[in-house]
């Protein structure tokens, strides 16, 4: 009885009887150490103990499993496999429950190979004695046996045979309930012990603190993904005569948002009239705020929706921009300022296209010929966000079929790296480039130039780098 | 999974052709009317798809076809796998796979088609796309905890990132199947480097997970770095690449008067040539594999050859690059080794743009300003 007291183990519990089994295997490939170097610790037990070096190997295995993954699922599955390799022939990680009120369970057999998976009700999981207790993560309980005529079926692997010992033990998580470990061991097997109770508790102590960091994190990135969706670049519409291609590689490189950015912005059918009482017109632009990162990732995302907004009532790429301007000057954050570019789209007949620009402070689009010309029209216009009177340079470019029009950000030509590796890009080899992709889709267009921006940085860091390539449809 | 009906070997023909010209919308319908007319999805992307695009590579090289109809036909095939993707949609019944380029790889679309066959057999499939940066691809794992990550790797000169982001997907405890031509033929470099396994093609890539990776990948052989780096020639000559690149590219001007004369785009060119030497030479150190470079300037040969670039302007490259690198026993070496494969591989007979060879999406350019493709 002292065995369970020890635990704070109420006598009852101890259905199982004294039968933990002792003749854990250790982990394929690890080496052990010969079991008959360590005496027994308790003379009641009948097999004999895992040898202490064998559970120091466990314990330093489990701890470098479950600190590798930040993923609640991975950890779990390290739990369990860990478990069913050294301590029980079959081993099941119950997780709390979720939102909708299930539990995911992952369960692993020794000595066959593969992860079962699945999910109960909390209500399901409340039938097994213990389990919702243990689950709860609070207040605080102690493992505890289970007679294994009270387990439902779920609870053991199929073909498993009947079960002679059951644990339920509480993963302790840092503040979080983690979940419980249910091992099982077959009928007629080898006998539990107090080392190997010793040992469920140490691990499922770590177990547990991986397992709720890891719910941690990635309630966090959850958020964080929810937060940053609407920052990263956008898929891009199909639009009925053109080809569209767009590429944006942040400096940041985990967190995947940053100041530069591209839109399309499609009109509705009651969306007011284009200049020169024209239909409304599709809308693409592509812009670079000052700054990096998260914080010019906001503003870049601001600036998106305003347009969005803006485009419900006005259309005219100059007037935006004028409008972009004021809202950026009195924008509390310092620094608000921006560059960017727009293109309004209009088809022309016989699969002709006229890109109405405004150019504010941005680089000057690039224009590819048939023939493999590459014009650039006039015009830079001012930055956005300095002056009350920010004036956009305006130009009208054609695109025959099979013409394409790339607008890009400064972050391209200001690459530094090439075969010396302190040599800027810049915008003659961008046009260079561009001039070989005549006849390519959009698309391609964009990944050849992307890669060999990527190629010239020779591994080197960079700036944010965004390109959108416009294309009349070929005929 | 092999197909109920096979692709016929023609129809490989007609669709390399509708490629070549650009008609999305036809190969497209070529694509579907095969599924419609019994062949399995895998077969259409394996065996249609695959062997036109390894045919767009050799067209490439043999300067059939220029980069831009070479751009345009692989952007085509790209819609035709999405089309064939859309149609069949497998529920998932197994395990999720991470499916992405090694950072600064660019040739996605082999990649895709493995993303896609794993699709078809059941696996829920995250495809990452081309040249995913390490920490993206890390952050993604944590995120997602898929069962394996295939990376794929078409360029040897982009190992020494893929070895990064393979210890890196190996700490967090994700194993990795390496796939693609730049671990080697046969998959040396994958297993040097600590891959967990290694498929040569989409299949076969799907057949090894079929088979089960280990749970959590257990520790690479060796602990931080291979041996053969202790003598730091990988590291120095990437630290001083542009310094290497501009000794040699001097001492071949002062080789070759006509060098002298050549315009800054010819020069330029030139330069891009000698980088991709410098490069795989670093690979070549990097993995300690002599064949790694030897393979690339025997290809780089034939496609100077088909470009009517004279070979004895690669043997001056390779012994500008000799010279310069005098502390570099071991890149001397191997650069010894490559001279002479490349005087054998500029004999009458030699093959131009082999399959097998490694190759960039990009020109390897002429090492005169003969003129390359683009």
């Amino acid at each position: 009885m002292a065995r369970h007291g020890r635990f704070g183990m109420p006598e009852g519990c101890a259905r199982g009887g004294p039968a933990l089994p002792a003749a854990a295997r250790p982990p394929a490939g690890w080496s052990a150490g010969p079991s008959a170097e360590v005496p027994p610790a308790a003379p009641r037990s009948p097999g004999p103990l895992p040898g202490e070096r064998r559970a120091t190997e466990f314990l330093l295995e489990a701890g470098r499993r479950l600190s590798a993954s930040l993923n609640t699922r991975r950890c779990a599955r390290a739990t369990a496999e860990l478990a069913a390799s050294f301590l029980a022939d079959a081993a099941l990680v119950v997780l709390p429950p979720d939102e909708t009120r299930r539990s995911a369970w992952l369960r692993v057999t020794a000595g066959r190979p593969g992860l079962q998976e699945g999910a109960v009700s909390v209500a399901e999981a409340a039938r097994v004695p213990g389990l919702a207790e243990a689950l709860a993560g609070f207040p605080p309980v102690p493992s505890r046996w289970l007679d294994p005529a009270q387990a439902p079926g779920w609870l053991l692997p199929p073909g498993f045979g009947p079960a002679g010992h059951l644990l339920v033990t509480p993963l302790p998580g840092n503040g979080v309930a983690a979940g419980a470990l249910v091992l099982a061991r077959r009928r007629g097997g080898p006998a539990f012990h107090d080392g190997i109770e010793t040992l469920v508790r140490l691990f499922a102590a770590r177990a547990g603190a991986a397992i709720s960091a890891a719910a941690l994190h990635q309630e966090q990135n959850a958020v964080n993904a929810v937060l940053t969706a609407a920052l990263l670049p956008p898929d891009l519409p199909s639009i009925d005569g053109v080809e569209l291609g767009g590429s944006l590689r942040v400096a940041h490189q985990a967190a995947r948002v940053g100041g530069d950015f591209y839109d399309v912005c499609l009109p509705a059918a009651d969306d007011p009239p284009a200049a020169c009482g024209q239909v409304p017109a599709p809308l693409a632009v592509l812009g670079d705020v000052c700054g990096k990162g998260a914080q010019a990732a906001v503003l870049a995302g601001q600036i998106r929706q305003s347009l969005r907004a803006l485009l419900l009532v006005e259309r005219r790429p100059a007037r935006l921009a004028s409008l972009i301007n004021r809202s950026l000057l009195a924008c509390p954050a310092p620094d608000s300022y921006a560059t960017m570019v727009m293109a309004e789209l209009h088809r022309t007949g016989g699969g002709r296209l006229r890109l109405d620009l405004a150019v504010a402070g941005h680089p000057t689009p690039l224009v590819l010929r048939a023939d493999g010309t590459v014009d650039e029209p006039p015009g830079h216009g001012t930055l956005l966000g300095l002056l009350p009177d920010a004036e956009p340079a305006l130009c009208a470019v054609d695109l025959a079929p099979g013409e394409l029009c790339l607008l890009y950000s400064d972050g391209v030509t200001e690459a530094f790296g090439g075969p010396t590796g302190r040599e800027m890009y810049g915008e003659q080899r961008l046009k260079d480039a561009l001039a070989t992709c005549a006849g390519m889709p959009a698309e391609a267009v964009v990944q050849r130039l992307e890669q060999l921006g990527t190629e010239w940085l020779a591994g080197g860091g960079h700036d944010d780098r965004a390109l959108l390539a416009i294309r009349a449809r070929p005929r | 999974m092999r197909p109920v009906t096979p692709v016929p070997a023609a129809a490989v023909g007609r669709y390399l052709e509708l490629i070549g010209r650009g008609e999305e919308y036809a190969a497209v319908d070529l694509a579907l009317e095969l599924l419609d007319g019994g062949a399995s999805a895998e077969a259409v992307l394996l065996d249609l798809v695959a062997p036109a695009q390894r045919r767009v590579g050799d067209l490439w090289a043999g300067n059939t076809w220029s980069v831009a109809r070479e751009h345009a036909a692989t952007a085509v095939s790209e819609r035709v796998v999405a089309a064939v993707a859309a149609r069949v949609r497998p529920p998932s019944v197994r395990g999720r796979i991470t499916v992405a380029c090694a950072d600064g790889e660019y040739h996605a679309l082999p990649t895709r088609l493995l993303a896609e066959v794993l699709r078809l057999r059941g696996w829920r499939v995250d495809f990452l796309g081309a040249s995913v940066p390490g920490p993206h691809l890390i952050a993604h794992l944590h995120q997602v905890g898929p069962d394996a990550v295939a990376l794929s790797c078409t360029l040897p000169t982009r190992l020494p990132r893929a070895h990064a982001t393979i210890t890196a997907c190996r700490s967090v405890g994700v194993p990795v199947l390496a796939g693609g031509r730049g671990f080697g033929a046969d998959g040396r470099f994958a297993r040097l480097l600590g891959a967990d396994a290694w498929a040569p093609t989409a299949d076969a890539a799907a057949d090894r997970l079929d088979r089960g990776l280990p749970g959590f990948p257990p520790e690479a052989p060796y602990t931080g770095v291979p041996a053969h780096l202790a003598d730091d020639e990988y590291t120095q000559l990437v630290r001083r690449r542009g310094e290497v690149l501009g000794g040699v590219l001097g001492a071949l001007t002062a080789a070759h008067p006509p060098v002298a004369s050549y315009s800054a785009r010819q020069r330029e060119a030139t330069a891009e040539d000698l980088a991709h030497l410098a490069d795989f030479l670093a690979a070549a150190l990097y993995v300690d594999d002599a064949r790694l470079f030897t393979e690339f300037v025997a290809w780089t040969a034939g496609v100077l050859r088909a470009r009517g670039v004279p070979a004895a302007s690669l043997a001056a490259g390779l012994e500008a690059f000799r010279g310069e690198l005098r502390d570099f026993p071991r890149a001397r070496r191997i650069l010894a080794q490559a001279a002479a494969a490349c005087a054998a591989a500029v004999g009458p007979d030699a093959a131009v743009g082999h399959g097998d060879a490694p190759r960039d999406g990009d020109p390897a350019g002429p090492l005169s300003p003969g003129g390359s493709g683009g």
